[in-house]
């Protein structure tokens, strides 16, 4: 039996589906893209095309949600299936776009630069933890018209594993489809094997900015996975209430699937999020908050009681050193959001809320998703009889050390971690320095990354994603890329 | 009498009961007390320990936005009646705020904007994704003498400096003093762009804009 976090009971998921429904015909949802307006009224919704606002009848929004796909997989790029969204699966990537980066020196946040995403890249790679990457952080050294597409080129040029990402324009998406499509090796063979979702995040409450609206069209109409994320902020741009923050993003959600499938039907769409309870006394936006893990945890029910697969920000925290705030926060997220059957969760090495990645704190969350990982797969019998037979042989004997039956089962029963975690004794700690956490964390951080092994990209593909970048870059004024750090 | 009332009005803000102090204003303009007298001495009082209780602990940022809310509703029924006696209630400074372009973050501008307004400032708030010329036709128009600059995005940050430059460049910079906030804004953002000021916070945003103009 795999251990299960419930939250809500069936006659509440049922009221939050209902009022969703209910929301998206009165007061309806603002859609600032004229192609989705025109699906929308095409399919038979009552469209003000003046305020740019649909009211969705309920057939239509129970139509798309019925032929979006329960399931699907994200592919690495040696085409091997690695990620699975759907059912209780559960993985983990880093947190996507921070603003800065953590200096491992001065512990200070500094602007981010190509070589910092590369090592974040790699470290990534390293961690088998980590399931998928992502364009976890973006680059001060080019054109911020060409942020997104800077990341994925990066990211592609040394990842093997599959991408969370996202696009902050419209005209830059078609750049990164191309790169992707390159790296697939056509279109079609992108659609068969994904090896990257886009993030497409509504604003709160039910609105589609043209931008984010656009890429979730093209998305589908590209069979490349979207990753619906919505984040109502609890007290602020939603009801206070969690059950209320979790109508606002059911409705949002149903909007977006609704949007995704008229633009292609049966295109992958993810339920997902990054929500959070206001803090009311500094006004900011609690990763690390117990009520924004609940109304995770929440939305996750709904999309799982609508036959959808799930993704959440958790495993964050809102501080902003590598201390003892920061592996609460992040350990309390990352349990529940494991527990909860998260098909993906992002949010590994990100800080101070959302705007800060850090090496350190990257290879401390592999720890805890090691551990996570360990708890849901839950307890088993191993044996039968479970330990009759085995205890009966030792008698009153505490030999179990050195029984065969420990050598056989101790590595699946046991998470066993990284020396980021101590747990020598007092005298072999001080021995090795006396060291904390973080500093044990930089000293992980920097005996990983040698181990890592170049991707075995082909060099023509090489050359093709960087004309492909090249010639985005030099549209917004810069001549030559970066040279890329050495694999 | 008109000390009972103005007591109450400075309670009906403190307790958070919105209607009871537009109630309660409207029941001291009938019974003849000066709407003068009202603000000073029955709402800016109010105000003045919401605010206290917020810097304690005590109260949180839906108390505030209440309290600054109910003040505003309480001056729309007391604006009147100053015109009339050709008084004016004495203003903290003009301010034009809103959230550059580009950006749609509405929350942290807009309760800058309702604590200036309940701190005596008179408030022009031009809203988000608003465009260079907005901002410097608002300051003309109004005779401003404040602007806020609110970017919630590293992308967006740059517009702030846009604006400070249109407004140099129609020779209206020396008539105002710019204000600069949001999640990736910083001192030394604001000092590298030429803004006049930066703060963290609503309460900070207050008292630079009183420190600035005072």
């Amino acid at each position: 039996m795999r251990p299960q976090f419930k939250i809500l009971s069936d006659d509440l998921v049922e009221r939050i589906i209902a009022e969703g429904f209910e929301l998206l015909q009165d007061p309806g949802v603002r859609v600032h893209n004229s192609e989705a307006l025109d699906l929308l009224a095409d399919a038979g919704a009552d469209v003000d095309f003046d305020s740019q606002i649909a009211y969705i009848p309920r057939e239509i929004i129970e139509r798309a949600l019925e032929t979006a796909p329960s399931d699907f997989h994200l592919y690495d790029l040696g085409g091997e299936s690695v990620v699975h969204y759907g059912g209780d699966s559960v993985q983990f990537d880093p947190g996507s776009a921070a603003i800065t980066v953590l200096d491992s020196d001065t512990k200070e946040q500094r602007a981010p630069v190509t070589e910092d995403f590369v090592k974040f890249v790699k470290l990534v790679e390293t961690l088998p933890q980590i399931d998928a990457q992502s364009t976890a952080f973006i680059c001060t050294d080019v054109p911020e018209e060409i942020g997104d597409l800077y990341r994925l080129y990066l990211a592609l040029n040394y990842m093997r594993k599959p991408i969370v990402t996202g696009a902050f324009r419209k005209d830059t998406w078609w750049t990164m489809k191309d790169m992707l499509v390159a790296v697939a090796g056509g279109e079609a063979e992108l659609a068969e094997k994904p090896i990257a979702i886009f993030d497409v995040c509504p604003s709160p409450p039910l609105l589609w900015s043209d931008l984010t609206c656009q890429n979730m069209i093209d998305c589908a109409r590209h069979g490349i996975p979207s990753e619906l994320v919505s984040m109502p902020l609890a007290g602020a741009t939603a009801p206070v209430t969690v059950a209320g923050a979790v109508v606002q993003h059911a409705a949002e959600c149903m909007s977006g699937v609704t949007i995704c499938q008229l633009a292609q039907e049966g295109a992958p769409i993810v339920w997902g999020g990054s929500p959070a309870a206001f803090d009311m006394r500094e006004g900011t936006t609690p990763m690390g908050a117990v009520g924004t893990w609940m109304i995770d945890t929440s939305y996750t029910e709904v999309g799982k009681a609508l036959g959808l697969p799930t993704h959440a920000y958790l495993g964050m925290s809102d501080a902003k050193v590598v201390d003892a705030q920061c592996g609460l926060e992040s350990a309390g997220g990352t349990l529940l959001a494991a527990l909860a059957g998260v098909n993906m969760v992002s949010g590994a090495g990100m800080m101070d809320f959302e705007s800060c990645q850090s090496y350190e704190k990257l290879v401390i969350d592999a720890e805890i998703i090691g551990m996570a990982k360990r708890l849901i797969a839950g307890v088993e019998a191993r044996d039968e009889p479970i330990a009759l037979d085995l205890m009966r042989s030792l008698g009153h004997r505490a030999d179990y050390l050195g029984q065969l039956h420990t050598a056989k089962w101790f590595g699946k029963e046991q998470y066993i971690p990284s020396e980021v975690i101590d747990r020598g004794s007092l005298d072999a700690w001080k021995k090795k320095g006396a060291m904390t956490t973080w500093e044990r964390a930089r000293d992980r951080v920097a005996a990983l990354l040698p181990t890592y092994e170049p991707s075995p990209m082909p060099d023509d593909m090489r050359s093709e994603i960087r004309s492909i970048t090249q010639t985005a870059a030099q549209s917004f004024g810069m001549d030559e890329l970066p040279p890329l750090p050495e694999a | 009498m008109a000390n009972e009332i103005l007591t109450k009005i400075t309670r009906s803000l403190v307790e958070c009961e919105p209607d009871e102090t537009e109630a309660l204003t409207k029941q001291a303009l009938t019974t003849g007390v000066e709407p003068l007298v009202i603000i000073n001495e029955g709402l800016v009082p109010g105000m003045e320990i919401v605010g206290q209780k917020f810097q304690s602990g005590e109260y949180f940022l839906p108390q505030m936005v209440i309290a600054a809310n109910a003040m505003q509703q309480a001056m729309e029924l007391l604006e009147p009646e100053l015109q009339a006696r050709q008084q004016v209630s004495e203003s903290a400074g003009t301010v034009v705020i809103g959230t550059v372009k580009g950006d749609i973050h509405e929350i942290g501008k807009s309760l800058v904007a309702t604590m200036m307004s309940a701190h005596g400032f008179r408030v022009h708030d031009v809203g988000v994704d608003v465009d260079v010329e907005t901002f410097v036709h608002k300051v003309k128009e109004t005779g401003a003498n404040l602007v806020g600059l609110s970017a919630l995005l590293t992308t967006t940050m740059t517009a702030q400096r846009k604006v400070i430059q249109a407004l140099e460049e129609a020779g209206i910079r020396d008539q105002v003093k710019v204000l600069v906030g949001g999640a990736p804004v910083t001192q030394e953002w604001a000092e590298t762009i030429g803004a006049d000021g930066y703060a963290e916070d609503v309460v900070g945003a207050v008292d630079l804009s009183k420190r600035l103009i005072g």
